[in-house]
């Protein structure tokens, strides 16, 4: 086991940069997610970990030492691929061992490790069949067991939930999340699913084209997004952006998001927005669960007004409801039985002490 | 009891095909059609030559119905099964045909793994390179190999010429570039991420091709040995000009050198020779067919 240091990393294939210049420190023992959208380079960057890809710059550190031009054999890494790629004409055993073979591991051994991983993985009586034979979510359990027989610094995952369906997926993170508790080898798990990321990582990598938007832990990603990169992507259903201003009115500090809809911001974030100029463009940022059904009471920052629901779509636990703020898509959540209706008007609530404002221009949140 | 009376209506009732099965019976009826007439054109030839090899001398030159044994007589495959001339012609063609399956393999399969894999500098256009060379026909060939092998002789003092072993340097130039081309396909339909997950798993190259590749491309690797054997035990050009002593010959050229003399033709013994000659590859097909089953990397990836 190891940590893993990333020091100005750059890809480039031809004149694409794919990745451009990343940094990044990986502890021991811990495990980190890489996620953002398609061809942000969170590949790339496993794979150059993996040594699968060369570097165009840069050095990568696995324990300490530089492993830019070690071949992938001898960076005692395991992986574990979206398509798990288990070899066919192997059975299970032999296809989690191979790689111990491979380097003359005594037969006892081997045989301990085996059984030891199949015991973990819950595949046990699966050892002697053929991949052909397994089902998808038994041959994602073989490739993670090819992984853990090696007992290697670090495991690699790539997107390796992608090919099962969602049922099979929630269980199979469940089983990753535990096979770390008891294996402790420090990990990079890459997907573009932010539930996944969420709910597995100690510490979440956003990455967009190429570059790292924000790394954190899930709900320092959650609560304090940096970007509108990292504040949109991270949650479901998406946090709103709304435009705004801000604007000075008796004494206090007020937000106006259109001609009839201007809330006064709470103490601690007027202070905190003060010094911004009135003039610049500016975005609320608010999540649907901060939108909600207005009560008869509710503490300070939290702001009621009137509007007319567009769509709701009810999802047992609670219906997110969607209307326009002058041409603004927004969601809401609200209480199952708060009685939204499409098409009919409701009063919501908007909780200001959960607000994030952004800058339009940089999308920097401010 | 509703289940029997639909059981009692069933058939009673007037069924109706759809186009569908009236489609399939129709395709099915042209299917065959074709399949017989295929089968009586490719087959006549060798029944042709089964019928004559059971007849003597007298019976073939006699004016009896050609398709009919009046007299059967094995005296054909005495005669040739005892004879060390016949022998020495099947032994020779045994030796070069496995021996050229051999370095054909041996060139094809690694050159067919670099092309495929190891990506660099040329590599695509060197696999269509590989495949052109196929392309130009062996009575082409023929003559500049032959002054090359000359030329090879003289400064090199090494006979070559008018040897069998001459053909191991000749045939694969048929060989290698199409069982090169036929691996190429097959590895280049293996998963990338399986050499991947080997090369991680801490495979050398060598050990990814021998451990992974040729297991999972078996069948391409058996329909490539197929090939090399079927073109190097037919090859009648290239032993006939490379070869000449009689016991240097192989099946093809000793048949019908040896057994047409001047205008007779010993027309019993040259169609058992060629049944006898056309056994091996036959036996080969067999056996090796067992093995030649797709499919093989099932289960590899998601599919």
């Amino acid at each position: 086991m190891a940590d893993v240091a990333l020091r100005k990393v750059v890809k480039r294939y031809d004149d694409v940069e794919a990745v451009r210049g990343i940094d990044l420190d990986i502890a021991d023992h811990e495990f980190i997610v890489l996620v953002g959208p398609s061809g942000c380079g969170k590949s790339t960057t496993l794979r150059m970990i993996a040594g699968l890809e060369d570097i165009s710059d840069g050095d990568i550190m696995i324990g300490g030492d530089i492993v830019n031009d070690v071949p992938p054999k001898d960076r005692d890494i395991a992986m574990v691929f979206q398509n798990y790629a288990l070899y066919p004409h192997m059975t299970v055993a032999e296809n989690m061992s191979f790689g111990l073979r491979l380097k003359h591991y005594p037969k006892a051994e081997i045989k301990a490790r085996v059984t030891e991983a199949a015991r973990l993985l819950d595949i046990t009586d699966l050892i002697d069949r053929k991949p052909k034979q397994l089902s998808g979510g038994q041959r994602q359990r073989v490739a993670m067991g090819r992984a853990i027989v090696r007992n290697p610094k670090v495991f690699l995952f790539d997107e390796p939930l992608s090919n099962l369906d969602a049922k099979l997926r929630v269980q199979m993170r469940i089983e990753i999340k535990k096979v770390h508790q008891k294996v402790r080898t420090t990990t990079v798990y890459v997907t573009h699913d932010q539930v996944e990321a969420m709910t597995l990582a100690d510490r979440v990598v956003v990455m967009n084209k190429g570059r790292i938007e924000q790394i954190g832990t899930p709900n320092e990603l959650y609560h304090k997004p940096a970007t509108r990169f990292v504040a949109g992507f991270i949650g479901s259903p998406a946090m709103n952006f709304i435009p705004c201003r801000l604007e000075d009115a008796g004494g206090t500090l007020q937000i106006r998001l259109t001609d009839r809809i201007a809330f006064a911001l709470p103490p601690a974030r007027a202070a905190r927005y003060n010094a911004l100029p009135r003039t610049d463009k500016l975005l609320l940022g608010i999540r649907p669960e901060h939108l909600t059904e207005s009560h008869a009471h509710f503490g300070p920052g939290v702001e009621t007004f009137e509007t007319v629901l567009d769509v709701t779509e009810p999802m047992g636990m609670e219906t997110l409801v969607y209307f326009g703020l002058d041409g603004t898509p927004i969601c809401g959540r609200v209480d199952p039985n708060a009685g939204a209706k499409d098409g009919a008007p409701m009063r919501l609530a908007m909780d200001l002490n959960n607000m994030h404002l952004l800058n339009e221009a940089t999308g920097v949140v401010l | 009891m509703s289940t029997l009376a639909i059981d009692k209506a069933g058939p009673s009732r007037k069924v109706k095909y759809g186009s569908m099965s009236r489609d399939r019976a129709w395709a099915l009826r042209w299917s065959y059609f074709f399949l017989v007439l295929f089968a009586i054109f490719f087959l006549t030839p060798p029944v042709y030559m089964l019928i004559t090899s059971l007849k003597s001398s007298a019976e073939i030159s006699a004016a009896t119905n050609p398709w009919w044994v009046f007299h059967p007589t094995l005296s054909n495959y005495v005669e040739l099964l005892t004879s060390n001339q016949f022998l020495r012609f099947f032994w020779n063609s045994s030796i070069v045909s496995l021996a050229v399956v051999l370095v054909t393999m041996l060139i094809s399969v690694p050159a067919a793994f670099a092309l495929a894999r190891m990506k660099f500098w040329g590599s695509t256009t060197l696999a269509t390179g590989v495949f052109l060379t196929y392309l130009i026909p062996d009575s082409l060939l023929f003559i500049p190999l032959f002054k090359m092998l000359a030329l090879v002789q003289d400064y090199t003092g090494i006979t070559l010429l008018n040897r069998w072993y001459v053909l191991l340097f000749i045939y694969p130039t048929l060989t290698v570039p199409f069982c090169t081309w036929i691996m190429i396909g097959y590895f280049a339909s293996i998963p990338k991420e399986l050499d991947e997950a080997a090369l991680i798993d801490g495979a050398s190259w060598l050990q990814t091709l021998t451990r992974i590749f040729i297991p999972v491309a078996l069948p391409g690797l058996i329909a490539a040995t197929i090939f090399a054997f079927t073109v190097s035990w037919a090859q009648f050009l290239y032993p006939l000009v490379f070869t000449t002593s009689v016991d240097q010959l192989v099946l093809p050229v000793g048949i019908t050198t040896t057994l047409i003399k001047g205008d007779v033709f010993n027309w019993g013994q040259i169609m058992t020779g060629a049944l006898l000659g056309a056994a091996p590859p036959l036996i080969i097909y067999a056996f090796l067919m067992d093995y030649y089953i797709a499919g093989l990397t099932a289960g590899a990836t998601k599919g």
